[in-house]
């Protein structure tokens, strides 16, 4: 009877070794990372070239976006808003000139694409979670800067411009969204649910 | 002690700092039904579908249904009353303890009881174990036809079919009125009376929906909830509802606690 050689040799080595499997987590590694990730996401560029980092020199968020006299938060500016300073030219770029000509002249509204679209079934309150309430609560003392804050759920404004809009096929939501686990991170903390007014009831966050 | 009480006696009752709760006066409702209306408007409630489903479900879809009470007595002393049922809002809810999702749950400050249609897999377990009858169950899917869709809040979302529905105090209308508390800086735990007014209060042309929180002294609904002709539903269930009721007839109170059927 033939026994079998201990000796590794051939393809029978490669099986007994183990290297099917390290080759197929590789496979599966560069499948999960570089491939499907590239399938489900499509790049989309903004309407009109804009950019925070411009803006944000001498300006807060708050100049753009801010809360209503209700509580209520105005996001997006209008472009009766953007207009209060590019009714006329500011710089010389070709984007402000087709701006101001396609919006501004012809009194349209931009149809931004908006990394942070929540479903109609989320509620989030920008009066609960600004600059304000928090210097009211006292834990940071009076220093709380509001573009880092603003910067703790958004994307850092200066790198927004540069990164590129993706959104899923699937759902068509930005890759930025935030998601329930985000907005978990700090509700579902002890800590801060005990020194703030935040909640972890459902409907909290859901209508 | 009865078997109810006994199991509502375990059931753990939240301590809230305020509670939200609803006084109606039978006396003024004429059964109207303007709340009615205005709830559907206001929570995106779809026009009724021309051809209802023939499987024996609900006829429509309320989050607020108005019952006729009658004394059953002969013409000269007949009486009728109106009575506007909203979700109760339990102090120890029946329907949240057996939701296997948790989609239904009494723990935000203010005691309203939540339903979170994402979340909801419409076993209807909720519809069984409330004794109100307040729940209802989206068994076809809302269509509004063309145009109509416009006047959808967006406010509140949108419920595919295939989920348990109900009233919500106009929880949304809450968090507005927290906006407005907190970007004028007063407290979100004081709020004025009527500051947060569902849309049935605002809506009832009699004033006969009172609302407010039942634990702040400068809400009318404090003093009258602790009114001597005020009662719950079913108070013998123990559920403790935060919707009062009051009236002055006999006849009415006592239906209240079903000792009439």
């Amino acid at each position: 009877m033939p026994r079998r050689s201990l000796k590794p040799c051939g393809a029978a080595w490669c099986i007994s070794s183990g290297a099917p499997f390290v080759l197929g987590l590789i496979a599966a590694l560069i499948m999960c990372w570089w491939i499907i990730p590239a399938v489900f996401f499509v790049q989309k560029e903004q309407p009109v070239a804009f950019t925070h980092a411009s803006h944000i020199k001498n300006q807060n968020c708050a100049d753009c976006h801010f809360l209503r006299a209700d509580g209520s938060f105005s996001a997006i500016p209008s472009t009766e808003q953007c207009a209060s300073c590019h009714a006329d030219m500011q710089g010389t770029s070709a984007a402000e000139a087709g701006y101001i000509e396609s919006y501004v002249s012809a009194k349209k509204e931009v149809p931004w694409l908006i990394r942070q679209k929540q479903p109609a079934h989320v509620f989030f309150s920008h009066a609960a979670h600004n600059a304000d309430s928090c210097r009211q609560l006292g834990c940071h003392g009076e220093y709380v800067d509001e573009n880092a804050l603003c910067s703790t759920c958004h994307a850092d404004v200066s790198a927004l411009d540069t990164a590129p809009y993706l959104e899923n096929r699937l759902t068509g939501y930005s890759k930025d969204t935030m998601r329930m686990q985000d907005c978990k991170s700090c509700h579902a903390e002890q800590t801060h649910l005990e020194m703030t007014d935040a909640a972890l009831a459902c409907n909290t966050c859901h209508k | 002690m009865s078997l109810f009480q006994l199991n509502t006696a375990a059931m753990r009752t939240k301590d809230f700092k305020i509670k939200w709760g609803m006084v109606i006066d039978i006396d003024k409702c004429t059964g109207c039904g303007a709340c009615m209306v205005a709830c559907q408007a206001e929570n995106n409630l779809a026009p009724e579908a021309e051809a209802p489903p023939s499987d024996g479900g609900d006829e429509f879809m309320s989050w607020i249904r108005i019952y006729e009470l009658s004394n059953r007595k002969a013409f000269p002393h007949h009486d009728l009353a109106y009575l506007p049922l909203p979700c109760q809002h339990c102090a120890t809810p029946f329907c949240t303890g057996v939701c296997p999702v948790s989609a239904t749950e009494k723990t935000e400050e203010g005691g309203i009881v939540s339903q979170i249609y994402a979340r909801c897999t419409g076993c209807r377990y909720c519809m069984a174990a409330c004794p109100y009858h307040a729940r209802s169950f989206n068994r076809v899917a809302p269509v509004w036809p063309a145009g109509l869709d416009k006047i959808i809040s967006p406010d509140v979302s949108t419920r595919p079919r295939g989920v348990v529905e109900k009233c919500s105090f106009c929880h949304h209308r809450f968090m507005q009125a927290k906006n407005a508390a907190r970007n004028n800086a007063h407290s979100i735990y004081e709020l004025e009376d009527g500051d947060y007014n569902p849309a049935c209060a605002e809506s009832c042309p009699n004033g006969a929906i009172a609302f407010g929180d039942l634990l702040n002294k400068k809400h009318r609904v404090y003093a009258l909830s602790r009114a001597k002709n005020a009662f719950r539903l079913l108070e013998r269930l123990n559920a403790k509802p935060q919707v009062y009721y009051t009236s002055s007839r006999d006849w009415v109170r006592r239906a209240g606690d079903n000792h009439h059927a």
